[in-house]
């Protein structure tokens, strides 16, 4: 559980001795980071600052990194375009990614809960099937849920994206292992103060996982909220997109105005890099302790 | 997170009931656990488990999913993918062909690259968890945004890349539109998209190699390259297996960047596997098809992976021997 914490003593690999003054090895360090940082935040400083530019200055070949004349309109542009409804898809993507964090949190604990502490025939193979379609690539789902999908009638509609989804093996597979480190005694004390098991796992076990259902629930909701591949086929009419396949259509309804382009990725990134700024040690530590265990 | 320590002290008998099985906390009935499993379960067999047999089922049907009849045809959707001139062989291999070589382009920069970061940032100084998030921030954003900003940036005509190149006195270099370009169009954005990712996991498996290690190393007079090829590898190995897993099947399940970016240009050349899938089973609703080639990817990848595993677990024992 420990692994990823930042504050735990690094290992350093070229004890340099300690004397004031930077040596030549340092300075080129710290000239090899700054490039590697600029090479990371250039590209959304740009999309930030094209996004307060003409139409017309975009094209002008004397570019300039920051607006020459700083302007709201292809924000004003892109919210009032009937043909492109981005405040539509935001509150569709803000509805799905919700929806379907909500769903994960709820069934997958309940699952997880299950396969890490009770009894019930065929828990086995149930275990196992749940690990072994961890390694099965999503593509394999693709045409056939897309003809379930059809056949429930849920195409072009939220459901589509909320809950198909929600079945992945991961956030059981997760959580499970949290449970299992949880020590047995717990419930026990609870259960011989007579609590049932439902009682049990909703006062005890789920305050107790509150840490691990954060991670889980900030995965899940990035993942929903940046998914492009399944929602750019299942939905289609312009108002029910949600964001991501909703700027793909931004390219073609403004082919090269990209003022107006860049405004909306700022518009899709705002909610994300937002919740990752609050929860950035949550979410890289998620992140890192998933793809260890 | 929770510890042990954390844990209310238990009355005896409690600790003492452990002893033995099964546990009264082991013990429920079958209605309650029932009732914990059955949401997941249907979801998981719905979506899940049915999709892969109907999938397969799919595959061996001519099925037009416009059409009312849809054609039992065997195994003919595969043999057509392994027949050289049918309908769907031409498009389906140049595809996997794509696939391939950005595999090969982008795999072995997503390894040293984020190893390179994890371990220039796995030392204490300042603004170090500062840059850490900033690696990582990209990842964050959807393919969908990396697309089109890196559509901009290296637009061939008002690009601020090209824009700079001009400024040095350069050619202008049609990134989105010509080969080899065009793989540049499709690598950097995904290392600067995902490079973070990789990184992360590299830090955390760089903080697990015993310290003592080093310091025995550093005795041993061991020169900074000696102690990255002795102690560093050898102790990132299972990480190393597990981001050289996950990054070729990223790779190989590449979509958004060329439906972006280069919008399979020039002349379909960087369309890859899945959006050839994608293309021939949901727009041109060819579902025999286009779930065959599903299989003969997922198939690929499968074995991808197990040979990539074993192949590392091989070189483990060897060493061990």
């Amino acid at each position: 559980m420990s692994t990823a914490t930042p504050t735990t003593p690094t290992v350093d690999q070229t004890p340099a001795p300690r004397r004031k003054g930077l040596s030549p090895r340092t300075i080129w360090r710290i000239l090899l980071l700054g490039l590697v940082a600029l090479f990371f935040l250039a590209p959304l400083l740009w999309m930030l600052s094209t996004s307060f530019k003409s139409s017309a200055e975009v094209v002008n070949p004397n570019l300039t990194f920051l607006p020459q004349d700083p302007s709201t309109e292809s924000f004003s542009t892109i919210l009032g375009a009937p043909q492109t409804p981005v405040m539509q898809w935001f509150l569709n993507s803000l509805m799905a990614a919700t929806g379907q964090t909500l769903l994960v949190l709820v069934v997958a604990s309940m699952a997880a809960y299950a396969l890490a502490r009770l009894e019930f025939p065929g828990k086995k193979i149930l275990t196992a099937l749940v690990l072994a379609t961890l390694f099965v690539p999503p593509i394999s789902l693709l045409i056939p849920n897309y003809v379930l999908v059809s056949q429930l009638g849920w195409l072009d509609s939220l459901t589509a994206v909320i809950v198909p989804g929600a079945a992945g093996a991961f956030g059981v597979f997760f959580l499970r292992q949290f449970f299992l480190s949880l020590p047995v005694e717990l419930e026990e004390a609870a259960m011989l103060d007579g609590a049932g098991r439902w009682r049990t796992f909703w006062t005890v076990i789920i305050p107790l996982s509150k840490p691990a259902l954060a991670t889980l629930a900030l995965l899940t909701f990035l993942g929903n909220w940046n998914d492009f591949l399944w929602p750019l086929y299942v939905l289609f009419s312009p108002d029910k997109l949600t964001i991501q396949p909703g700027l793909s259509t931004l390219q073609s309804a403004y082919t090269t105005d990209y003022s107006i382009i860049m405004a909306g990725g700022v518009i899709a990134s705002l909610p994300v890099l937002i919740l990752f700024v609050i929860s950035q040690r949550f979410v890289i530590e998620g992140v890192s302790r998933s793809g260890l265990k | 997170m929770v510890t042990a320590a954390e844990a209310p002290p238990l009355p005896a008998q409690v600790r003492r009931r452990r002893i033995g099985s099964p546990s009264p906390a082991q013990r429920a009935g079958l209605g309650t656990s029932l009732i914990f499993i059955l949401p997941y379960l249907v979801l998981f067999t719905g979506f899940v488990l049915y999709p892969i047999v109907y999938g397969l089922w799919i595959s061996l049907h001519d099925w037009d999913f416009l059409l009312p009849g849809k054609p039992f045809v065997g195994l003919k959707n595969y043999t057509d993918l392994f027949t050289p001139g049918s309908v769907t062989s031409g498009r389906f291999w140049d595809a996997m062909r794509a696939t391939g070589i950005f595999i090969v382009l982008s795999v072995p920069l997503m390894i040293v690259i984020p190893l390179a970061l994890a371990i220039a940032l796995n030392k204490r100084f300042k603004g170090k968890n500062a840059l850490r998030a900033l690696f990582f921030a990209p990842y964050v954003l959807g393919v969908a945004v990396i697309g089109l900003l890196w559509r901009y940036l290296l637009d061939p005509n008002v690009g601020v890349v090209n824009y700079y190149l001009d400024q040095l006195g350069f050619d202008r270099i049609p990134f989105t539109t010509a080969t080899p370009y065009v793989w540049i169009a499709l690598v950097v954005p995904t290392i600067w998209w995902t490079a973070g990712y990789n990184m992360v996991i590299f830090l955390a498996g760089l903080q697990d190699i015993p310290k003592e290690l080093y310091e025995a190393a550093s005795l041993d007079r061991a020169t900074a390259w000696q102690q990255f090829r002795n102690v560093t590898l050898p102790g990132l190995r299972p990480v190393m297996v597990f981001v050289l897993t996950i990054t070729v099947l990223a790779s190989a399940n590449v979509f958004g960047q060329p439906y972006l970016i280069t919008q399979g240009q020039p002349g379909g050349e960087t369309r890859s596997a899945i959006m050839e899938i994608g293309e021939e089973g949901l727009r041109r609703f060819k579902m025999g098809s286009a779930s065959a080639m599903s299989t003969v990817l997922t198939v690929a990848l499968l074995a991808i992976s197990l040979l990539l595993l074993t192949f590392m677990r091989e070189r483990k024992e060897r060493k061990k021997s």
